[in-house]
């Protein structure tokens, strides 16, 4: 039997512009720790980042370097330097990635950067539990490391309505950081700035929609593995301008692929939701697993979470705390499932995967019924992998190849 | 196409390669099961030829094969790929045209694949990375009761008082069978007690419909099985003639198809 020919998959020439701003933002963080030219604050990827840069901060996110240890596939070898000091296996993969990785002194950014040597180190670290408790015994393990405070928003989760009482607390908690953050800083804090930086964050969140959101053409120009790696603006640099003028070039591109009906994937056939966080390690692997089948992952819960539309820099506290809260992540299953139906409908849906990824039950859905139930309510069918972001000990990749090829046959029999 | 003319199923399993031979009438005219070894490619070959032979047929009369199972990359006389969930999904509704739920437990995974009255697939599972409920678990655990796998069945159905296993995992079963074992239990009873165990990993994959069909090598070679699974859920289950075959039925079906 010839081994299959490898599916054309387009690749996105704005990436160039990206892996740039993404390199200057790393360099002047590490400038900035080295020099302590600014003060540098570690934030949760859904943390309250605006505040920081508002207040002078140069903002690390410890997920994102979390990420980087998984798709650089060194994940998986720090992991067991973390279980070792008490940290499982079955907590969250980038809390054991990074501390690992810390306790054996690598990085993958002096891989990626030259002359870059360890993570900035932090003057205060700040969370939010919305999206899960995790971050915040990561962040306490730093703060104990490094020996500067550990702050924090705790939002209430799995919540249908969004309602005026928690909106009105996590605004609150906000605004109580800011004495903290003052002393770390020495930087007062201004109201003008901070609506600045909201205004500019908001113009990234809508432009980073209207980016994901090109997928709903048949066929789509995009997939959920460039929104994986495209994203990375979206999180790190968001309150920022360069990160605008890369999501205009980016929309721009994926634009004109529309107006010439060029597909991400040639010969788009099947159209595929992802549910669950991706698998660092496996993006390519799973990105030729899928096309090669003519199937085009198009479209995720996970890459929105990185939509911000309730920012109002006219009312910053309220509205950053609304649109913290909103997140899909911090919802109640009923809430969750009214999101995905719209999400199925709008990306023109054919078939959903739901990743349960083993270390991380804040983003894996599919563990309290809820495949079943929007099978059952929407009719399309769905599969459930196995796996983790970051662990590769916890994949096995031979089953996900035959699942996900008996998923795509089962479509195939119901197109006819 | 001639009278003679064959259509060729390949099931390369993790642990044992089968082969099936049908006419243009859709009978199974041939077939084959060997032990997959390390080289997938030469056994899948063997198997053909015993297979073609069986069926009086040479290579020449073969209109298209089509390879599933685990190794089904590597059958070099296939024109064609499926997976193993459809082809037993195929090859089930071949025998028994209804909507079924079917289980297969296999060497090294199980299946519970469900159709409708038409044979179309409205869903599946694969079980996890673990051995648990699989034929691999079956086999560790004769090791360590010391007793052939082959006897396995005739031990449990000879069961007066079953043994329940408690937990999930193989290893930690394995120190329970020890514990049993140390507390002067019966083997019989062990056994049933860990064919038990079986059944029960693979209800938890998923809910059985009304009619149920068990497929795959370790029911062929445990049919007390499926009179436990039967007890269990009180009613009639439905077996093909070789269970073991059905995913490479379905390949030849497919086959049949040019697909
Ligand atoms: S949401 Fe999941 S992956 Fe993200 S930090 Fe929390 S546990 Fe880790």
């Amino acid at each position: 039997m010839a081994e299959e020919k490898e599916k054309k998959r387009l690749k996105i020439k704005a990436t160039g512009q990206m892996q740039k701003i993404m390199a200057d933002y790393f360099y002047e963080l590490n400038d900035a720790a080295r020099d302590r030219s600014k003060p540098i604050a570690w934030c949760t990827s859904v943390g309250p980042a605006e505040l920081l840069r508002a207040m002078g901060f140069l903002v690390h996110f410890p997920e994102n370097h979390g990420a980087m240890l998984g798709a650089t596939r060194m994940a998986t070898d720090m992991i067991p330097e973390a279980n070792a000091i008490g940290y499982t296996p079955t907590i969250c993969s980038y809390l054991t990635a990074d501390i690992g990785a810390y306790l054996k002194g690598v990085t993958p950014l002096s891989k990626a950067y030259k002359g870059i040597d360890s993570l900035p180190k932090p003057d205060v670290l700040v969370f939010n539990t919305n999206q899960c408790r995790d971050v915040q015994d990561w962040f306490a393990w730093y703060g104990d490391e490094f020996n500067v405070p550990v702050i924090g928003i705790y939002t209430h989760r799995g919540v249908k309505d969004v309602g005026e009482a928690l909106v009105t607390s996590v605004a609150q908690q906000i605004k109580d950081l800011i004495p903290t953050l003052e002393e770390v800083s020495g930087n007062k804090f201004d109201m003008e700035e901070l609506k600045r930086v909201l205004a500019l964050s908001r113009e990234c969140s809508d432009l980073w929609q209207k980016v994901l959101f090109t997928a709903g053409t048949i066929p789509s120009p995009l997939t959920f593995f460039d929104g994986t790696i495209h994203m990375g603006p979206a999180v790190v640099l968001r309150g920022t301008q360069p990160a605008i003028d890369y999501y205009k070039l980016l929309l721009a591109e994926l634009e004109e692929r529309i107006e010439n009906h060029v597909a991400a994937v040639d010969g788009e056939k099947y159209r595929i939701y992802w549910e669950g966080m991706p698998v660092w390690g496996r993006l390519s692997a799973h990105s030729k697993l899928f096309a090669g089948l003519d199937a085009n992952v198009l479209a995720s819960t996970y890459c929105n979470s990185w939509i911000f539309s309730d920012f109002d820099e006219n009312d910053p506290f309220h509205s950053m705390a609304r649109a913290y809260t909103q997140l899909f992540i911090v919802r109640s299953d009923d809430a969750k499932e009214a999101y995905i139906k719209r999400m199925l409908d709008y990306f023109k849906v054919d078939g959903i995967v739901y990743h349960d990824a083993m270390t991380c039950p804040n983003n894996s859905n599919c563990r309290y019924g809820m495949a079943q139930r929007l099978e059952k309510e929407t009719g399309i069918p769905s599969l459930i992998i196995n796996g983790d972001l970051n662990d590769l000990r916890m994949l096995s990749d031979e089953q996900t190849k035959t699942n996900v090829e008996a998923f795509i046959e089962q479509l195939e029999e119901r197109k006819g | 196409m001639t009278d003679q003319s064959v259509f060729v199923g390949a099931d390369v399993g993790s642990s044992r390669t089968k082969l099936a031979v049908l006419n243009t009438k859709k009978q199974l005219v041939g077939f084959s099961i060997k032990k997959s070894g390390t080289d997938f490619t030469a056994t899948s070959n063997t198997c053909l030829d015993l297979a073609l032979k069986m069926a009086g047929v040479t290579p020449g009369h073969i209109v298209h094969t089509v390879s599933t199972g685990y190794g089904r990359k590597n059958v070099e006389f296939s024109s064609a790929t499926k997976t193993e969930i459809s082809c037993h999904a195929r090859g089930c509704y071949h025998y028994f045209p209804l909507a079924i739920t079917i289980i297969d437990i296999g060497g090294q995974d199980n299946k519970v694949i469900k159709l409708d009255d038409q044979g179309r697939r409205l869903n599946f599972k694969m079980n996890r990375k673990c051995a648990a409920g699989t034929g691999a678990f079956l086999e560790e655990m004769a090791l360590r009761l010391d007793i052939p796998v082959e006897d396995m069945n005739d031990l449990a159905s000879q069961s007066q008082n079953m043994e329940r296993l408690g937990s999930f995992c193989t290893v930690f079963s394995g120190t329970e069978v020890l514990e049993k074992i140390r507390n002067g239990k019966k083997v019989p009873d062990i056994v049933k007690g860990l064919f038990f165990s079986v059944i029960r990993r693979v209800m938890e994959m998923d809910s059985l419909t009304e009619n149920v069909v068990m497929t795959g090598g370790v029911v062929a070679h445990n049919p007390y099985l499926v009179t436990m699974t039967e007890e269990l859920i009180g009613r009639k289950i439905r077996v093909a003639e070789h269970p073991q075959l059905t995913g490479a039925v379905g390949a030849a079906l497919y086959a049949m198809n040019g697909k």
